[in-house]
């Protein structure tokens, strides 16, 4: 069974993140850029698949050079190979034109069965970028799963979201979203690092994967910033250190404030 | 006036609030129309209250298929061809999300996702409010039809009847779709809703078990409070998932967030730094969690907790 799993760099989330005032869009070199955890997951669960049902597991990430640092991290964890799309006409795309880019990806890798994904990524949150693919592909979608087991050419998912669990099937090819819950990701091991160094990478331009310029990046954006402001932060109040009425002073400052 | 449609979210014959939002949202951008997809005999259960909240049509769209959320995209994609609406409103949810990008890329509309205030002005704005309210943003969609993810609690549901024709529209034959072989629904218990509570009292990984959790149950049920837990405090194992705020888990905004036992860490804060006042008990004095706290106490959860409930409780006998 071919996997494509699908990875994106983003913002340390334990640093403060920024937007730039002049065209709100990310400020990537204000904080640290990492493999996003989600996707850490969905690399796992990729590897776990492959490991029970054979296969190759490519990893696709599309985003600026030093994505490739995402590439590496999943391929010391174990993937197999890696397609990178990155293309400067490629920056400031929205939610449609990184579907629509990273379906035309996906397609230049042969015999894919199952593209697995994170349900939401950190820093841009659509929190659809699965289900849109698999729209663009004319594939189902099996998303937030706690749980994916393949049987045969048929995916069943456990999906957990606020309104409980749902269990969805479907026959391959299918794409499959994973939610934080799913496993604890493996940490590359000092023969994976070494070995990821040799892994092939292929780097694509969108005119390699076939993409539509006018759909994609910021000119293919549907949707414009026309202002972004950070809010003051939230100073802090009263401190006080619990000489055995601290519950009493937490309740005369509630009533202080007709919180009861 | 152009037509605005707004897919009702329901279950098992009840409208979520989130949809009285959108329909009151929906009245200032043109004239709103329901959309229901739901088994056969939904609508009729629904069709009175999307009417007293100025739905002026009800298209009704019933199947009995177990196609996940294709029969929703395939419905509005049809609607949104037929009458060029000004705009396509779906709550944010999970599942609302994921209609509204499949249905963007269909039908090739703008995506303004996540916005907690909509108006029109020549073309539809949303506002966002990113990073755990760290930013505000604004977006405009530069195209026709846009479809417009709303977060619920964000705009005020106002009545106003409208006329609630009814119109009854295919469900188009799903194409490749996930089939829905079960589902377990979330049992709510006795508490508020998590996301609408006006007060929320939450336990970190220093309430140190679950059984202890009910030290922090015992604050919530005194408060009239919804409980919620950190994500180290899920990964523990000590309360369930539904239940974690914070970045990756419910974003919440109450009038009195509580939190005990957590360190303060950014991705949970991002969950509840918008809250009216935030009241701290952690026995460490340097957790970043203070920084934020209106009232903090450097104290011991399991002495401070219990004592405010008895406080409460005297207070309110
Ligand atoms: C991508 C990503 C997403 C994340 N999403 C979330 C999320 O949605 N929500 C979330 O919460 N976290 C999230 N995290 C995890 C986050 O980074 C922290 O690990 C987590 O919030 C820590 O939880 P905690 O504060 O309960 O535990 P800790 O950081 O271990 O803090 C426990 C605190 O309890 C205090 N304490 C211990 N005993 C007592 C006592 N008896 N009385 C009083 N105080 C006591 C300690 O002093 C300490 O400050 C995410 C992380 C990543 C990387
Ligand atoms: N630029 C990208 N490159 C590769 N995968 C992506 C990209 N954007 C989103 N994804 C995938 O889609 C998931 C959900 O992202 P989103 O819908 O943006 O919240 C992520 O966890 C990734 O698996």
């Amino acid at each position: 069974m071919n996997i494509v799993v699908l990875v994106k760099q983003v913002p340390d989330t334990y640093s403060e993140r920024q937007l730039r005032e002049s065209d709100g869009a990310l400020d990537r070199d204000a904080s640290d850029a990492v493999l996003d955890e989600i996707n850490e997951r969905a690399v796992e669960e990729s590897l776990r698949l492959s490991e029970v049902h054979g296969g190759e597991v490519t990893v696709l990430t599309m985003g600026p050079d030093r994505a490739s640092e995402a590439i590496r991290k999943a391929l010391s964890m174990g993937a197999d190979r890696a397609v990178h799309l990155c293309d400067a006409a490629l920056a400031g795309s929205d939610a449609v034109g990184t579907a629509l880019a990273l379906a035309a990806a996906i397609r230049t890798v042969d015999g894919v069965d199952l593209v697995v994904a994170g349900n939401e990524a950190s820093d841009g949150r659509s929190a659809a970028v699965p289900a849109m693919v698999a729209e663009v592909l004319g594939v189902p979608a099996l998303t937030h799963a706690r749980e994916v087991t393949v049987e045969g050419s048929t995916v069943t998912v456990r999906r957990e979201t606020d309104d409980g669990v749902t269990v969805l099937r479907a026959e391959l090819p299918a794409v499959v979203s994973v939610g934080e819950k799913i496993n604890e990701p493996r940490y590359p091991s000092f023969k994976g690092i070494m070995a990821a160094k040799k892994k092939p990478v292929t780097t694509l331009s969108i005119a390699d994967a076939g993409i539509d310029a006018a759909r994609v990046g910021a000119a293919g954006a549907l949707t414009s910033v026309t202002s972004a402001a950070p809010k003051p932060a939230k100073g802090a109040g009263e401190k006080v250190v619990d000489d055995g009425d601290g519950g009493a002073k937490v309740a005369a400052f509630l009533v202080a404030h007709k919180l009861i | 006036m152009a037509e605005v449609l707004v897919l009702v979210d329901h279950v098992e014959g009840e409208i979520k609030k989130s949809t009285f939002e959108l329909l009151t949202a929906a009245r200032a951008l043109g004239e709103p129309s329901a959309v229901v997809v739901g088994p056969p005999g939904t609508a009729a259960k629904l069709a009175d209250a999307l009417t007293e909240y100025g739905a002026a049509k009800v298209y009704v769209a019933e199947t009995d298929g177990s196609a996940f959320l294709s029969p929703e995209v395939d419905v509005l994609a049809q609607l949104v061809e037929r009458v060029q609406p000004a705009a396509v409103l779906v709550g944010v949810s999970a599942d609302g999300k994921e209609i509204a990008g499949r249905l963007a890329v269909r039908t090739g509309s703008p995506w303004l996702n996540d916005v907690v205030a909509v108006s029109v002005d020549g073309a539809v704005d949303g506002t966002h409010s990113i990073f755990g309210g760290a930013w505000t943003v604004q977006a405009r969609a530069d195209g026709a039809h846009p479809v417009v993810t709303v977060r619920p609690g964000s705009v005020e549901a106002v009545p106003a009847p409208g006329a609630g024709v009814e119109e009854v529209v295919e469900v188009p034959a799903a194409g490749p779709s996930a089939t829905v072989v079960a589902r377990e629904p979330v049992v709510t218990g006795e508490r508020p809703e998590l996301g609408e509570a006006s007060v929320v009292v939450s336990g970190g990984r220093g309430v140190g078990s679950a059984e202890q959790f009910a030290v922090i149950e015992q604050l919530a049920d005194a408060l009239g409070a919804a409980v919620g837990a950190s994500r180290a405090a899920v990964d523990s194992g000590y309360y369930p998932h539904q239940f974690q705020v914070g970045q990756t888990g419910k974003t919440v905004s109450p009038q009195l967030y509580i939190a005990l036992g957590i360190s303060g860490a950014i991705q949970h804060r991002a969950g509840m730094q918008t809250s009216k006042t935030i009241v701290v008990v952690n026995k460490d004095a340097d957790a970043p969690i203070f920084e934020i706290a209106d009232f903090g106490v450097v104290g011991d959860l399991f002495t401070v907790a219990p004592q405010l409930r008895e406080e409460i409780a005297r207070r309110r006998a």
